[in-house]
């Protein structure tokens, strides 16, 4: 597009596309908005009104996420009348559920609670109502506590508009309103596929990972980006660990393709097998089938190993030996597996699982 | 548009599907050929059931009615293929009539798919292994080459005929040259100027020049003695390989078995040393996608016990064998070998892959990658070959004592042998074991109820596993999947392989069904 629209945002002249919200012209400009509803690759939907702004010239407040730019706009997003209504904001959804970040595992990454913190909430000036909603603990996977929920919406779009799994939305009306699937099932019993998606986008402490409950808090965790081992998708992740165990799997909205953030069960939560105690630690020999395994030190092992195939080599040539590789493994392996069988023992006798 | 083939997107390759989604509400058509109703069915404007194995068929029929009705792209199959009078010869004998025949799709159906298909361009043409695991699996590879071409969809984006890979790294695999008649970045043993060159890089005085043995043959030569020594990393043939009996009376045959994986798997019961290896998350490295995309793996956790990178176990046997490698990091190893000596990957460095990696081929370190091959119908070897190919049934088809058809794959919920998965908490619970998944009609007919358990039978093996009354299976078919070794879809699969690439044939074998007494 070659035509660009100027506006004054807090009194600098910044130029925007025309289509753009005044959030996203103000942002390009490193301008300060702050946002629970709204989500990338998700409808705006002006749901939590944080994102207000004075417009000149308009009738109230505008929502900045929904609003277009429209030329010669003036737009103020920081004046006292400005904070005083997001501080309102803010304290009527603070008050409108459970939210005790003693307890909460989103401590110290609720986009909530680093609202409340910027703009100076000591404590809300609303009585905190307390709607019972029983926990959604149907499943060893996701937790969904609705007294922590601020019916942004968020998790609905994500489930509809990014993953497309159309199990999310809401029920009810006025504040009996709440999220979930269809006929206010448990996860359990619904047609969620356990992508994690709403989890992931979910401001506050509504919709968490269960298996990363009191596994460490969000400060603590170390945050590693690797590709997913299981498809072959390449989903980019970041992995969190603690204490050598992996805490839990997130996708990031940062990174492109091939998922731009999305995950899927298995990437989300078939990953704690890693600490699983079967795991194999010690080599393991036995000289006849039928006999029980002992362990071994590596140099043991790799003797064993090298006398077994070289008197194999020697006596029937190198074709008598076969070599099999993995599509699980990296490039890396891969390659030094295959130059091990042809370079040190001299066969082309390899191949892997591209056949399965 | 979109045309999948022989795909359950969304439970194989879950996130690929959300982009179909997410395309398809952004307003691309979806087509979908598939013997059951998966659920993309729920997007699709088409749903194509055809008969397992029958793809070839229908695909030629569908090319007859481009051809008869003129639908194709003349233009490029003039200037950019070859071999299109062979493929008319051929596609002249499948009339819509004779495909309906075969593949059980009405002749009208196959005209409205032609017809639909030549009305968008481009469409993408995207598939998986309910193409490739029949005894014609090369076969329906080309016949959606020849579809696509002939539709003039491939070297433009969005377009091409897409596999899916299912395992994150068997394009990196191949790639590497982890099979037999390829070292890395595909130059073919049989070269002597490839065996030199890496001959010289690995610093060996010569490399064997015959092309070795596919993963079948050296099975069957544990039998015959050709084979005495195996060493497997990382797979777990037991359960993996069609007929499972027969995978363990070749397994125990092996004289001497070397297994190096994460855990005890039923294939390390066969085994005289069993190495044990560090995970996906204790190593450092890299996978190539199933676009080609070659992306980081990092180390964020330390391996149990004694457990080593697989990389530094081959380095150190290779020192028992008198070598002494230099690379000590999946960097170096990457660096200053893979990327040396494979020249459509010399331009990839770890360096330039810190952020949403490098596509290959990548020639030089100041190349952008290759999202899209054959850019303007431009081949690598020049003009796009059509290839006229005939039908030719299942290995194996249904017959009195055996009615119905068993076809095989995966499952969301599980991967392959579940030595990952069945060792996650959260996932067993969502899916913990196996079932049959057959039609409603069928069920009503032998009188089975959804979840009771019965009896499904090859000539290979017998399984007695929880029925699941589904509409997703047409009539006729019974669906399982591999992942339990209990009622694993392997003891009953038939060992016949495609004579190309010796891949066998999961998707297709006969089976009986019959309520426990």
């Amino acid at each position: 597009m070659d035509t660009k629209i100027t506006v004054t945002i807090d009194g600098q002249e910044v130029s925007a596309d025309p289509g753009q919200t005044i959030l996203e012209a103000a942002r390009s400009q490193g301008i300060y908005i702050p946002t629970l509803c709204h989500y990338s690759k998700t409808t705006n939907v002006g749901a939590c009104r944080v994102c207000v702004v004075e417009v000149e010239n308009a009738r109230s407040y505008v929502a900045s996420c929904c609003a277009p730019v429209t030329p010669g706009m003036v737009i103020r997003t920081n004046t006292p009348a400005i904070r005083a209504a997001q501080k309102m904001i803010i304290e009527l959804l603070w008050s409108s559920g459970d939210h005790n970040c003693l307890t909460c595992e989103q401590n110290g990454a609720c986009e909530l609670q680093d609202l409340v913190y910027w703009l100076q909430i000591d404590k809300p000036r609303f009585p905190i109502e307390h709607h019972g909603y029983e926990m959604d603990n149907s499943n060893t996977m996701i937790t969904r506590d609705l007294n922590k929920c601020i019916l942004c919406g968020r998790c609905i779009r994500a489930c509809n508009e990014i993953q497309v799994n159309e199990v999310l939305d809401f029920a009810n009306r006025g504040s009996y309103a709440k999220v979930g699937p269809a006929f206010d099932a448990d996860y359990i019993d619904s047609s969620c596929v356990f992508c994690g998606e709403c989890a992931q986008v979910c401001p506050t402490g509504a919709i968490t990972f269960k298996q990363a409950k009191f596994a460490g808090r969000p400060w603590e965790l170390s945050k590693t980006r690797t590709t997913c081992a299981y498809c072959g998708v390449g989903c980019q992740i970041d992995l969190y660990t603690k204490d050598n165990k992996i805490v839990k799997v997130m996708g990031n909205r940062q990174y492109g393709p091939p998922n731009e953030g999305s995950l899927c069960v298995k990437g989300r939560f078939g990953m704690d097998f890693i600490s699983h105690p079967d795991r194999i630690s010690k080599p393991l020999i036995r000289h006849q089938k039928g006999e029980a395994f002992k362990e071994a030190a590596w140099d043991e092992a790799y003797a064993f190993i090298a006398q077994r195939l070289a008197a194999v080599k020697k006596e029937y040539g190198p074709d008598s030996i076969a070599g099999l590789s993995s599509a699980r493994c990296t490039n890396e392996e891969n390659y030094v597996f295959q130059k091990f069988l042809r370079g040190g023992i001299g066969t082309n006798n390899i191949d892997h699982c591209a056949r399965l | 548009m979109i045309i999948l083939v022989g795909t359950n997107i969304t439970e194989a390759h879950p996130v690929a599907s959300t982009f179909v989604k997410d395309a398809v509400l952004a307003g691309a058509k979806l087509i979908v050929i598939d013997p059951r109703r998966t659920d993309m069915v729920d997007f699709a404007e088409m749903h194509v059931p055809l008969k397992v194995g029958s793809d070839v068929a229908l695909i030629n029929g569908v090319m007859n009615v481009l051809i008869e009705e003129n639908l194709y792209d003349k233009k490029y199959v003039d200037s950019c293929t070859e071999g299109f009078e062979e493929l008319k010869k051929k596609v002249m004998e499948y009339p819509p009539e004779r495909a309906a025949e075969i593949s059980g799709i009405p002749a009208d159906t196959i005209r409205e798919l032609a017809r639909k298909m030549a009305s968008v361009k481009p469409a993408m043409l995207m598939y998986t292994l309910g193409i490739t695991e029949h005894i014609c699996g090369v076969n329906n590879v080309m016949s959606c080459a020849n579809l696509q071409m002939l539709l003039g969809n491939v070297g433009v984006e969005c377009g091409g005929v897409n596999p899916q890979r299912g395992q994150n790294n068997v394009q990196g695999a191949c790639d590497m040259g982890a099979l037999p008649n390829v070292f890395p970045g595909y130059q073919q043993v049989a070269n002597a100027d490839a065996r030199a060159k890496f001959a010289k890089a690995w610093n060996v005085k010569s490399l064997p020049d015959k092309p070795g043995m596919m993963m079948p043959t050296m099975m069957k030569n544990l039998t015959t003695g050709k084979v005495k020594a195996f060493y497997v990393f990382g797979e777990n043939l037991a359960n993996t390989e069609p007929d499972i009996h027969h995978v363990e009376r070749e397994l125990q045959s092996a004289e001497f078995l070397v297994c190096q994986d994460i855990f005890p798997t039923e294939t390390t019961r066969f085994a005289h040393v069993i190495l044990p290896a560090a995970a996906w998350s204790e190593n450092d490295g890299t996978f190539a996608s199933s676009e080609r995309r070659v992306n980081r793996v990092r180390a964020a956790s330390v391996p149990p016990g004694d457990a080593r990178p697989n990389w530094w176990i081959f380095k150190e046997l290779a020192k028992r064998f008198g070598h002494e490698w230099q690379s000590s990091s999946a960097q170096e190893i990457w660096d200053n070998e893979i990327s040396v000596l494979a020249p459509s990957m010399a331009g990839i460095k770890y360096a330039r892959l810190e952020n949403d990696g490098l596509q290959w081929p990548c020639p030089t370190e100041d190349h952008p990658g290759t999202p899209t091959l054959h850019k303007g119908g431009k081949f690598t070897r020049g003009l796009g070959m059509l290839k006229a190919i005939d039908y030719i049934p299942p290995a194996e088809v249904p017959d009195q004592e055996y009615p119905f058809v068993l076809s095989t794959g995966r499952r969301l919920y599980h991967y392959h042998t579940r030595t990952q998965t069945g060792r996650s908490a959260g996932i067993n619970d969502l899916l913990g074991e196996e079932t049959a998944d057959i039609s409603t009609a069928d069920a009503e007919a032998k009188g089975i109820s959804d979840g009771e358990k019965i009896s499904v039978k090859s000539r290979r093996g017998e399984v007695v596993v929880k029925a699941r009354v589904t509409k997703e299976v047409p009539p006729g078919l019974v669906w399982m999947a591999f992942h339990f070794r209990e009622a694993c879809a392997n003891w009953l699969t038939n060992p016949v392989y495609d004579p190309v690439t010796q891949t066998a044939e999961y998707k297709a074998c006969a089976v009986r069904i019959d309520k426990l007494r």
